[in-house]
């Protein structure tokens, strides 16, 4: 089969599978699936505003794409970017209220390695007893999600709480650790774009990322390892890689990636650490990661229209019938067929790519 | 704490460890055959709501708990259809169902009932009512034996029975039976099993089928007997509780019992933490015992001691040509 086929055919048939049964379960509920289509365009896509959500959205998703990418070319699943988002949004929270930053160039440089190093610790011990004790990846990164969402809880209902409030969230950041938000960036006198969109200068640090992980997977020795063990670990093992090296590595760089994501729902947008703040942003790096084929680029893409998607849902819900929830359907309908029926478009379509060779 | 509290206590705890014990041995079959499945969660949940609708919608729990099996068991041919027939990864197609179910329960609740994603509640014959064995009533005044009896063995709806009843009947398939040989077989080292003659398709289509089947029971006796209706998202991380305690029995059908017994009973600590202050004499922290099941595996099988999956676990199976 052609590498165009591989890389663009087979996702974009596994797409549209998944958009024609989505299509299907909005008409089984009685809604019309073109004009839910037309409504999430001009609700994502129609204005600055729009645009500034469905960014901010893809921002997130760019951070957990990364990660869940990453583990992906050491042929890890790394089901835990969840937690590591809530434990990266713990470690933004504690930079920012507890060290006197002077400029918020200085406060984002220190905020990401607080988040990077929270996430990167939270992977730890999966990684860790995944190498050294067998205990699988993935049950135990689902495990850790868990824990993370119980101990955020424990925090701030307890020594994270503001004295006094009842709302379980940590007090806002002070001013200096403000991120120029695109509306802070995007504004010439009298006309403002972006207004009231949450949209913020991490976007850029999220394509930044892009560029450091294709770099770093296909330009450095320490790539080519991650690969390597990926694609056959006795094999690298035979070439002196050390199979502990590279699951810690990757690990932690995945957990890095994901803690990262807090920089721009915690910094970015909310400006204090509350409840729920990575709202399953975690998971959809899954789908991400699986639609752009692991490749940062079709990840940014990927995480582009999964944007489109979240802001769509959410204004589909607020004009419609239809319930947020629809975009779960539409994430698990994406995961099925291009992660898990991968198979079932690429079969037939290699015997048919055979079968023109051969006339 | 008196007799009557522990009795209390015990009780909740069989009902609670219920739901998870079903779960856990539905991914005790598949997980024996070979196929991950991290997909328990959301076969629940679809049992749930489809049981829940349909008893609401005819007022026939054993019409609900048939359409449970049957939403389930649609879930398990997905799952099925992705991991042995194209061979794709079965951790993914897991995570694909668990969403699959968290959103489609919801937007059919939503447009089927208009309550805000649940159901109508269930009274009557929509819900399982419970059983009171024979001599409870009589035997009551017995002194300790008495109560034990009326108390936490009788007085249960017909599924926590059928499921602790599955406890030995699947010891007995997995041990004793042709078909169970094979199956363990097959989760090991399916080119064996392949070479044989026997087919390694079939074979674990019946474990994911069987798999469906009790996942559907689990589904149904959450939103038909444990609780009176489908709410949002109802079955609340025990698929994931029911993997930990299924690592945790290192994948042996009475060491699940044991191990869903005990975080039954850590989920009747967070339901009673009046009793649990009252005994301990300080409050323990509700998200602390959530995660706790969590904690232990990580600790015991991982740390301490080590807990090995069916050697072809995860691995899609391909003849040899």
């Amino acid at each position: 089969m052609p590498k165009w086929a591989d890389v663009i055919l087979i996702p974009l048939i596994s797409i549209l599978l998944a958009a024609i049964l989505s299509a299907m379960v909005i008409l089984a509920i009685g809604e019309n699936p073109w004009a839910a289509l037309k409504l999430m365009v001009d609700g994502a896509l129609g204005s600055t505003y729009g645009w500034g959500y469905t960014l901010y959205y893809a921002t997130n998703f760019i951070f957990t794409g990364l990660a869940v990418s990453v583990a992906f070319h050491a042929r890890m699943f790394n089901i835990g970017g969840e937690g590591q988002a809530v434990l990266g949004g713990l470690g933004v929270a504690l930079a920012c209220l507890y060290v006197p930053w002077p400029h918020w160039s200085v406060a984002l440089l220190g905020a990401t390695l607080a988040a990077a190093l929270f996430g990167a610790a939270w992977a730890a011990i999966p990684a860790f007893l995944q190498a050294k004790r067998g205990s699988h990846i993935v049950i135990t990164t689902i495990m850790f999600n868990f824990i993370a969402a119980a101990l955020l809880n424990y925090l701030l209902i307890g020594a994270l709480k503001v004295p006094g409030s009842m709302e379980p969230a940590t007090a806002k950041f002070p001013q200096a650790a403000h991120l120029p938000s695109f509306q802070d960036m995007f504004n010439w006198g009298d006309t403002t774009m972006f207004r009231g969109a949450p949209a913020n200068v991490t976007f850029f640090v999220a394509i930044a990322a892009c560029v450091a992980v294709w770099a770093l997977i296909w330009r450095t020795r320490l790539g080519y390892e991650i690969r390597s063990f990926g694609h056959s670990e006795s094999a690298a093992k035979y070439a002196g890689i050390s199979p502990t090296k590279i699951i810690m590595v990757s690990m932690l760089i995945s957990g890095g990636l994901a803690g990262m994501m807090a920089i721009n729902n915690v910094q970015g947008e909310a400006e204090r650490l509350v409840l729920n703040a990575v709202e399953g942003a975690g998971f959809i790096g899954i789908a991400v990661a699986l639609m752009g084929r692991s490749h940062p680029f079709g990840v940014f893409l990927a995480a582009l229209l999964f944007g489109f998607l979240y802001q769509g849902g959410a204004e589909l819900a607020l004009w419609t019938s239809i319930p947020r929830e629809l975009i779960i359907v539409i994430q698990a309908l994406v995961i099925l067929f291009t992660g898990a029926l991968d198979n079932m478009v690429r079969m037939p379509l290699e015997r048919l790519f055979l079968a023109m060779r051969r006339a | 704490m008196d007799f009557a509290t522990l009795l209390q206590m015990l009780d909740a705890t069989v009902r609670l460890a219920t739901p998870l014990l079903l779960a856990c041995l539905a991914g005790l079959y598949s997980e024996r055959a070979g196929i991950f499945d991290i997909g328990l969660e959301g076969k629940m949940l679809a049992a749930a709501f489809l049981s829940a609708a349909i008893a609401s919608v005819t007022g026939n729990v054993w019409l609900g708990l048939m359409a449970g099996i049957g939403a389930s068991l649609l879930l398990s041919i997905i799952h099925g259809l992705a991991s042995i027939t194209f061979r794709g990864n079965q951790l993914i197609s897991g995570v694909a169902i668990n969403f699959l179910a968290a959103g489609l329960t919801v937007v059919i609740a939503q447009s089927w009932f208009a309550q805000g994603g649940r159901t109508p509640q269930l009274s009557g014959d929509g819900r399982f009512s419970s059983v009171t064995l024979p001599f409870a009533e009589t035997l009551r005044d017995v002194p300790i034996l008495g109560p034990i009896y009326y108390e936490l063995i009788s007085g249960h709806t017909p599924l926590v029975y059928f499921a602790f009843f599955m406890v030995p009947v699947t010891w007995w398939v997995l041990y004793r039976t042709r078909f169970g040989l094979r199956l363990r077989a097959v989760g090991e080292n399916p080119a064996a099993v392949d070479t044989a003659g026997v087919s390694v398709v079939f074979l674990r289509y019946a474990a994911v089928g069987i798999c469906g089947v009790l996942c559907g029971i689990a589904g149904a006796y959450l939103a038909t007997a444990l609780q009176a209706g489908f709410t949002k998202d109802m079955s609340a991380g025990r698929g994931y509780i029911a993997l930990a305690a299924l690592i945790f029995a290192k994948w042996r059908p009475w060491h699940a019992l044991y191990a869903c017994l005990l975080f039954g009973f850590l989920q009747a600590m967070v339901l009673r933490s009046d009793v649990v202050e009252r005994v301990l004499g300080f409050s323990l922290n509700g998200q602390f015992l959530d995660v706790l099941p969590f904690i232990l595996v990580v600790l015991l099988t991982g740390f301490v001691g080590k807990a090995t999956a069916p050697k072809a676990g995860g691995e899609p199976y391909v003849k040899e040509r």
